[in-house]
């Protein structure tokens, strides 16, 4: 191409032509793509704003046909159950990574551990949702609030293990021989010097898994089960948000259909605000200092 | 999101783990042996040890409980299972094969939709985007993927089902309709409307890991290339893309993964009827739809067990799916510095 003397008009012209229709076709599904994402926030936003009251966050649903109700045992009920997925989830998680960063470097068992994790991040929900059935369900005859949460935690611990080892390696190696140089034990070391060197990275790794089950509807269905009445109990069928909107949106009521936009409306705040501290956390250079 | 800096690349990955594990680690050894704290590091390595097994015994309680679970019809039906189109619980027959082809083809229809969208967006991104618009863009295609199924599933039955009934799907038949794709009743819901919803939820993942692997290529490729007199278009196509097509095809084959599991929105809008028709307008059940509607309802042991195994099945091949992917984008990834999101 280059060694051509005189390129022909007609080629440059060809060029030129190709070169622009490129750049207008990857403008042209730039704007394909954020379309659709600003179609479902107005969206959103407009319906559910305008179903959002007070008695949704403090009511429990009302009997088909009473207009008002409001969602108050779903969001008792997401959180009770992210609470449970959290407490098995983060420790086992944290724990795994420091396995893989402090202990496992290079050996084979920390790569075999590693592909696992990444297997169990592809495991689709619903698979996880009959697994956990049938680990916890079956054998205990009942749905409950406790089976949810363990399919929850168990969905977190893969996204928290391989943030918590990629922050953890970011750790200089200085650090660390200047603790064990102090005559610390080696745990402490880990644990108050390295871990939280890194601890900013391994926050929003367990965020980011956090708002990544927060939204997860099919691991409750057979587990949680959903509920329309308050419960607090972790060992009886618990309500929620998702379920909740799933359960309303296929309903042929109006009035769940609108409970059912606030409902999401929610559910995409709370997500969307972690998501957005994950990512001022992660480019205003907190982490930059562990490196 | 800056690009990689133009300076040589000082061949990260091997020399620093080298250089951490070789040089320091004697005397580390030498302060952990002479620690007095043996005891309790020993058992500290252990209970460390025992959480990153569990995720493996996680992996492999799963395995083990849908294998163990779906015995009855492994037993009965055999590999005919995946080959049979009767779905008939009264009877106790079953077969997988509209799920199968459900799956399948709202997948395909998906793919089909979402890669040219996801590398036009992915090229638009990494290489003409001006500056103050990149970090937004970026950010906003994240939260398409922190959106969850539910929602999209939501707004599939409200919004996209009746534009597509109304207005899409007469256009398709009217243009398209003598292909057999386009055909039949217009019900707004079925295999199409599953698949521009998956679409929509792949397309992030798909985008940002070919990102990842373009924003991988050295800058010294663009730059060659643009110098022998290329355009653009041309310094994208022989200096970007054709280097990092390897690891396209893997975030192309990870969305498939992502795509295949996929259960609420599917479940919202495919129709959920049992049956293999060749128009995509028609009405279809996916594998991972029909465990979610009728998990529940199986009351006898042989019903059950037919949905496990097809939970086994979607198990086998999302492991198999993502195995491949990772493994491609590894290796175009691997050596370049890491991508700070």
């Amino acid at each position: 191409m280059a060694l051509q003397q005189n390129p022909s008009k007609a080629t440059q012209i060809r060029r030129m032509l190709a070169n622009h229709a490129a750049t207008g076709l990857a403008v042209l599904s730039t704007i394909l793509v954020v379309a659709p994402l600003v179609a479902i926030f107005a969206y959103l936003v407009y319906k559910g704003a305008s179903s959002l009251n007070l008695a949704f966050f403090t009511q429990v649903p009302k009997p088909v046909g009473e207009s008002g109700g409001g969602m108050a045992n779903a969001i008792v009920g997401s959180g009770i159950l992210l609470a449970l997925g959290s407490l098995l989830g983060v420790p086992v998680g944290i724990a795994a990574g420091i396995y893989l960063a402090e202990f496992g470097r290079g050996s084979r068992l920390a790569n075999f551990v590693r592909f696992t994790a990444d297997v169990l991040n592809g495991v689709p929900s619903i698979v996880m949702g009959i697994s956990v059935y049938a680990l916890i369900v079956l054998p205990q005859k009942h749905f409950s609030a406790l089976s949810g949460g363990v399919a929850l935690g168990i969905m977190m611990i893969p996204t928290i293990t391989r943030t918590t080892e990629e922050m953890l390696l970011m750790v200089p190696n200085a650090i660390r021989e200047a603790a064990l140089g102090l005559g610390v034990p080696n745990w402490r070391s880990v644990l108050a010097i390295t871990l939280k060197t890194a601890s900013p990275g391994v926050i929003t790794g367990c965020m980011l898994a956090f708002a990544r089950v927060a939204g997860e509807t099919a691991p409750l269905l057979f587990t949680a089960f959903g509920n329309q009445f308050r419960s607090m109990n972790i060992n009886q069928p618990i309500a929620a948000l998702p379920l909740q909107i799933y359960v309303y949106a296929l309903s042929p009521y109006d009035e769940w259909h609108r409970l059912a936009w606030a409902g999401a409306l929610v559910l995409i705040v709370l997500i969307v605000v972690s998501v957005s501290l994950v990512r001022y956390v992660t480019t205003r250079g907190v982490l930059k200092g562990a490196n | 999101m800056t690009g990689p800096p133009i300076v040589p690349p000082p061949s990260p990955e091997p020399s620093r783990a080298g250089a951490e594990t070789a040089a320091p680690s004697e005397v580390r050894k030498f302060l952990l042996e002479r620690g007095s704290s043996a005891l309790s590091d020993r058992a500290f390595r252990w209970v460390m040890l025992i959480s990153a097994l569990s995720i493996f015994a996680i992996v492999a309680l799963i395995a083990w409980e849908l294998v163990a679970r779906s015995q009855l019809t492994i037993s009965k039906f055999g590999l005919q299972f995946f080959f049979k189109s009767a779905w008939d619980p009264v009877s106790g027959d079953f077969g997988a094969l509209p799920f199968i082809y459900g799956t399948l083809a709202s997948s395909l229809v998906a793919l089909v939709i979402a890669v040219p969208l996801a590398i036009g967006l992915a090229i638009f991104l990494t290489e003409m985007c001006p500056k103050f618009l990149r970090g937004p863009l970026a950010f906003l295609t994240e939260l398409l993927a922190a959106i969850p199924s539910v929602v999209y599933g939501l707004w599939a039955v409200f919004v996209l089902v009746p534009l597509l009934r109304e207005h899409v799907n007469p256009l398709l038949m009217k243009t398209l309709g003598w292909t057999g794709f386009f055909a039949g009743p217009n019900y707004g819901i079925g295999i199409l409307a599953a698949g521009v919803i998956l679409a929509i939820m792949i397309l992030p993942i798909i985008s940002s890991l070919t990102r990842e692997v373009m924003t991988a290529v050295p800058h010294m490729q663009r730059e060659a290339v643009l110098a022998l007199g290329a355009t653009r278009w041309e310094m994208i196509r022989m200096g970007v893309l054709r280097n990092a097509r390897i690891g396209i095809v893997g975030s192309i084959i990870l969305g498939l993964g992502r795509a295949l599991g996929e259960t609420m929105a599917v479940t919202m809008v495919i129709g959920n009827r049992p049956e293999i028709v060749k128009s995509l307008l028609g009405l279809g059940y996916s594998m991972a739809s029909v465990i979610a509607n009728e998990f529940s309802e199986a009351s006898d042991d042989l019903y059950l067990s037919a949905l496990i195994e097809i939970g086994l099945a979607l198990f086998i091949v999302t492991i198999i799916v993502n195995a491949i992917a990772r493994l491609l984008v590894w290796a175009v990834t691997r050596g370049a510095p890491p991508r700070v999101a």
